[in-house]
Formats: C-alpha cells, structure tokens, sequence
C-alpha cells in the first residue's frame, strides 16, 4: 500500500479483474489489487467489475464506499496514517495530530496543495505500548514526536 | 553465532530493521560468521528492539538496541540485560499460548517442532473428531475476542451440523485500541495459528480456512502467507494433513479498515465480499456462516490456544485460572506505562497489580488516573476498583468487560469527557448503518457532550437517556456497548464533567 510514486504500473484492468474473478468471494482481494495498481478505484472499474462478478453496478458501489480503506480519487504521493485511538491519546497522540494537521493546514484525510502528502486517520496499529503510533506508506513508526514527524515531512516533501 | 533481532511491528517501529542492517554490516566488517534470525517479540516493547545473541551458556538479551550500539554489541562492550527468562517481567509470566512467540524463528517448521509444535496435531489426529471437541470443551477455554463463549460448544454445533462444506474462520481483525496479542502471534509463531486451525477443521468436519487479517497489520499478514505456504509445503495443510487422510487448507484474505468487520457476522459479509453489514442472529453462524454454511468463527488467541491445549492436556490448561475463567490470558498492557507490552498470565491476577507491580505505574510519572480494559467499548476504571480480578465473571459484575484483555493506561492529566466524547465519535465512524441507535445515537452523543462542555447541565441527562436507548436497541456491541466507556467516564469522573460548567459560569 505505498504510494511512493507517480506512476502506476498500469496493468490492464480487464486483466487485473479476471486474474481475481475465481475463488470464493473475490470481491474485496480484488479492489485491493485494484488499489495497489491504480492508488485508488477507478470510476470506470465499477461496471467492468460488476460485469465479471455479476453484480449490479450499485452493489459494487457500495463495497468500495462502505471501507475506509478503498478511495475513489488518488491520494497524496506519500501516506501518512496517524492513530487516533485511546491508547496513543493516553500519551499525546491527539495533541501531536492536531499540531500536524494544524501545521500543514489540513483535516483529516486531506491532501496538502503540493500533492506530496495525504494525511489519514486511522483507529489503532497494534503499536499500543509504544504510541503515538503512525504509518508512512506502509511502514510502521512508534514514539513518533514532534522532532520524528518533522523529519517524516521533511522527506515527504509536506 | 545466532543473533535475534525482532521483525515484530512494535520492534520494526522502534527501529529494527535498522538494527537489523547494522548488525549484518558490522558483523561483515569484523569478518564474523553471524546468522540473524528475524524472531518474534519477547513481548517487552520498552525493551524493544530487544537483540539476543546466542553464547554458547544461553541467550543474552540486549535492548533498546540502536543502529549505534551494533558496534559495542559486537565487541562484547555493551551493557546487557542477562537472559530474558530472568527479567522480571518475563519471568512473573506462564506462557502457554505464547510459549514459542520470540523463542523460535517463526518461519521455521523445524524450530516450531523442536519447541513442541505439531505434538498436538499428531495427537489431535490419532483421536476421533467426537474427542477433539471434547478435549476443546473439558479444556475450557472461552472465546478470547471478546465474547468469552464456550470455544467447545461452538466447535460442537458445527461438528453436528449436515453440510457438504463447513469453515474456519479466524477472526484476525483486532480492531480494540490497547490490543495486539493477535498480531505478534501471528508475526511470531505463526504455526500455532495454523495447526489450531487445522485441529479445528478436523474436530468439525471443515476442510477449508480463512484468517480474516485486518489491511493495519502488514507484517503479520506477509508471516502468515509465507508460513501457510511453508506448511502446505510440508504436508500440514493440504487433502491429507500429516497424512492422517483429513483435508484441510487455508488462506488469507485482508480486511479493509472497518472496524465493525471484527463482529463475526460482518466479517463473514466481507469475506463474501459484501458491505460489512452486521446479520441478525439467529441463524447463528455455526449453523448458517460463510456462505450459508456451518462456520467456527474464532479469535486468533482462541485457536493459537488449542495446540497447547492438546499438547499438554485439557487438564494441564484447565488448572489455571480463576472460576469459569480457565486457563491463561494474554494480556495486553498499552498506553501511558512505564513497562508495556504482552504479559501471559493465568486469570485472576487483580487490575491494580498488572497495572502498578507489573507495568510500573505510567510512563509519564504522574499518578494513574484510570484505565480502560477491553478496547473502545470496555470501561474505565477508576484506581478505586483497581482490586477487580482479571476475570470474565468479575469484571462483568464491576461493569466492564475484559473483551481482547487489552488494558490501556490513562494519568491524571487524561480528560474523561474528551475520552467519552472520543467513544461516541468511534461508534459514529464505525457504524455498520443498521440500527439507528448506533447509526444516529453515536451522533447524538457527540453534539450532547458538547454541551456539558459548553455548561448544559441538562444534556447530562439527555446523555444518560442517549446511552439507555443505544444500549437496548442495538443490533451488535458497537452500539450496545459504546455507553460502557461513556457512562463510565461519567460515572467516576464527575469532575471532568462539572469542571467545564464552572469554567462556562
Ligand atoms: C464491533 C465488534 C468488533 C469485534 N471485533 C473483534 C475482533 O477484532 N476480533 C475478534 O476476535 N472478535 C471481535 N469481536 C467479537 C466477534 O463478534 C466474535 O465474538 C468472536 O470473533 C468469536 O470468536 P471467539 O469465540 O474465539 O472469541 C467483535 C465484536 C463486535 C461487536
Ligand atoms: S449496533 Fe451499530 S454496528 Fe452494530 S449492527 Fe447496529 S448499526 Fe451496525
Ligand atoms: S491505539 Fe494507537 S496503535 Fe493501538
Ligand atoms: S435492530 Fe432494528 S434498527 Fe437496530
């Protein structure tokens, strides 16, 4: 799920779809594969998918609104998930997000102007004893602080 | 020379990996032969990354570990901390479920073998399927994502039902804040997961798999593919594990960030590749699951139990513990504490020990305000109930739940109203849509805390009413239980409350 850069390996969609079409309930490992090719679902899957599957195009629709993970427009070139959950708010994690948000000017899930980064919520990482935990295009950080996310924007190019 | 450096999320998150590439190079410099084994975690993440270089008197542990330190590791300068076994933390433990986590390298059948793994299989397999389910219920374990169900039982129902195809299903979607013992199993001893699984298959007359991993768990969802492919390999998944005649095999599949897809129901809806709806019970899944089918829906923890179980006896496991709640725990403890990480215990063990003997109190220094067991939908506790015993019964009387047994760690600069305001907006975020209790309630509940904010001293019991209402017409525990930690919060800490009334006055 890295989205380091920005050129998709365009793979035939056509392709992509049939190559996950068999097995029990192909839908979700599909979009999956989708989204690791594209960045996102492209609008134009919807239909070649419900074709394969035999699905209205609404149902499809509905699968990919329903989870926060599948987008339907790019994101940013990099990442960035921070947890919001309890345990990393016991030890700041809600005070760091607010000062990275406020920072770059964004809410949750928004995209700074650049298109460098892409800043995501996200409610727990197993990373529990060693908050505020975050994902930078798929890799785990733990103890993030001020000086270690400076460092991740930095390299983002935020 | 073996030298253990964890490929564990937490581990990896503290710096592993660059732990792990300074060892390799250092070591090349020196001209030294050293092996680098990528274990599991010892489950102690302060420590982490925790390095173990094998002498030929045992195991030295060394952490935190550095890229910076390699050198004074290699050249014997730096400071250790002995044999891990000895650490207190580690020692306090009994480690039954996570006997191997860290010990072996998870990605090899040897290493798993030599440490007792498939001992249980072999035995499982020379029994009829009648004495598998009995063993699972004599031995008995309860459901450990939460519900605390009979595992015994349910197999039963599945293994009575008629059908030409049945299931097991491994909940991995572990979705409670303060949990991850899920996780490092599955990075760490992955055949444990595996072998449960295939015990459970062949108890129940199911030939096929799923371990349902949420798409947050990276690590753990490339262990377990390489080690489903290592066992396929060897004859312990396929039409004839170990040779015993009995089909079973397995595959991942990968959530995709709801949290409601941990429910069981909503979980078999993704994996068939729908909404992640939750389903009315009845039918209950064992009867009619994955695709109408008979289906065990387990937790990870539930089936890593099962091969211990059946290697040491039902007897073995079921002589610890406390009451109905038999066997050991692998608790959780997170947040704002000195010592986190996983620590197996046999149930009972009081609140306030975990908490302050065995965690060290807060890592901040400050006094410990409260703690919330069980993930977003279990209680805060407040210090004053701190001698509650870790139980299913005895929790359930204080008004909480264990659920996951992940114990997050709060000190007194947490605000409780915040964290209940933080609880309703979880369940909004997260609803599966279906009742309107926890679709438009959660909702509600924000915009009510809110005003007890803003000084309305009426919403507290618009609040109270909010929370009766989510809690009765509710479909699933989302909604039914977000007023735990809600009225909780309210209940104990008055204060964080009333404060802001004052402040608005
Ligand atoms: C909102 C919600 C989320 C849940 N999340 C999980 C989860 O992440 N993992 C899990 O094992 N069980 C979870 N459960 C419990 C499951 O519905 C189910 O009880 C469990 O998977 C059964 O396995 P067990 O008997 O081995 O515990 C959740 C329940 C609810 C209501
Ligand atoms: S309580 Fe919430 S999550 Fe559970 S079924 Fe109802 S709407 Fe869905
Ligand atoms: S609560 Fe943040 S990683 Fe679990
Ligand atoms: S059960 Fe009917 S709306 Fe929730």
């Amino acid at each position: 799920m890295s989205h380091s850069t920005a050129e998709p390996p365009q793979r035939d969609l056509h392709a992509l779809i049939s190559e996950h079409s068999g097995g029990e309930g192909p839908l979700l490992p599909m979009l999956h594969a989708i989204q690791a090719a594209y960045g996102h679902i492209p609008q134009e899957a919807i239909p070649l998918i419900a074709d394969a599957l035999n699905l209205t195009k609404a149902e499809v629709h509905g699968v990919v609104t329903f989870y926060h993970d599948f987008r339907e427009t790019p994101a940013g070139r990099h990442v960035i998930k921070l947890c919001r959950a309890e345990a990393c708010q016991s030890v700041g994690g809600a005070a760091l997000a607010d000062r990275v948000l406020g920072k770059l000017g964004l809410d949750w899930g928004g995209t700074t102007a650049n298109g460098a980064v892409t800043v995501e919520a996200v409610y727990c990482l197993g990373l529990c004893a060693c908050g505020p935990a975050a994902m930078v295009d798929g890799k785990v950080v733990g103890r993030v602080d001020d000086t270690r996310m400076a460092k991740i924007l930095t390299e983002a190019g935020a | 020379m073996n030298i253990y450096i964890p490929r564990d999320a937490a581990a990896k998150a503290l710096g592993a990996d660059e732990v792990a590439s300074a060892v390799a190079t250092e070591a090349a410099k020196r001209g030294l032969d050293v092996q680098i084994v990528r274990n599991g975690t010892r489950g102690m993440i302060w420590l982490e990354p925790l390095v173990e270089v094998e002498e030929t008197t045992g195991r030295r542990a060394y952490g935190p570990v550095t890229a910076a330190d390699v050198p004074a590791l290699l050249d014997g300068k730096l400071e250790g901390l002995g044999a891990v076994e000895d650490i207190p933390f580690f020692a306090r433990q009994t480690r039954l479920t996570f006997a191997r986590c860290g010990l072996i390298d998870p990605l090899s059948l040897a290493d798993y073998e030599a440490h007792g793994g498939l001992a249980g299989l072999r035995r499982a397999v020379a029994m009829e399927p009648g004495g598998i389910v009995a063993e699972v219920t004599a031995s008995g374990l309860r459901g450990r994502g939460g519900a605390g169900f009979p595992t015994g039982i349910k197999w039963k129902t599945v293994a009575e039902a008629q059908s030409a195809q049945k299931y097991i299903v491994c909940n991995a979607d572990e979705g409670d804040s303060g949990t991850f013992a899920d996780r490092m199993i599955m990075e760490g001893d992955p055949f444990t997961l595996i072998e449960g699984m295939a015990i459970a298959g062949i108890g129940t007359g199911a030939t096929k798999g799923y371990v349902y991993i949420r798409s947050e768990y990276p690590d753990a969802i490339e262990v377990m593919e390489a080690a489903i492919l290592l066992a396929r390999g060897a004859g312990l998944l396929g039409p004839s594990v170990l040779g015993s005649g009995h089909a079973f095999d397995m595959e991942v599949r990968v959530g995709a960030g709801a949290y409601v897809c941990g429910e069981e129901t909503s979980l078999l809806n993704s994996l068939e590749g729908k909404r992640g709806i939750v389903r009315a019970k009845p039918p209950l899944p064992a009867l009619e699951g994955l695709f109408g089918r008979p289906t065990v829906v387990n937790n990870v923890l539930s089936l890593a139990t099962v091969p211990v179980i059946f290697e040491k006896g039902a007897a073995h496991y079921a002589g610890f513990g406390l009451g109905r709640s038999k066997g050991t725990m692998p608790i959780q403890i997170a947040g704002n504490v000195k010592h986190g990480g996983l620590f197996e215990t046999a149930f009972g063990m009081p609140l306030g020990q975990l908490v302050n003997d065995i965690a060290g109190g807060t890592a901040s220094g400050r006094p410990v305000k409260a703690a919330q067991v069980g993930g977003p939908l279990g209680a805060y506790i407040p210090v004053s109930q701190f001698d509650t015993p870790f139980g299913y019964e005895e929790f359930d009387q204080k008004g909480g739940l264990i659920g996951h047994a992940g114990i997050v760690v709060f000190d007194d600069t947490a605000d409780m109203l915040k964290l209940a305001r933080f609880a309703m907006e979880f369940c909004a975020v997260e609803s599966c849509g279906k009742c309107t209790p926890c679709r438009i309630g959660s909702v509600r509940g924000v915009e009510t805390i809110d005003r007890i904010a803003a000084g309305d001293p009426a919403a507290t019991v618009i609040l109270t009413d909010l929370c009766d209402t989510m809690r009765d017409g509710s479909l699933c525990a989302l909604g039914g239980f977000t007023p735990f930690p809600v009225m909780s919060a309210l209940r104990h800490f008055p204060d964080d409350f009333a404060r802001r009334k004052e402040a608005a006055e």
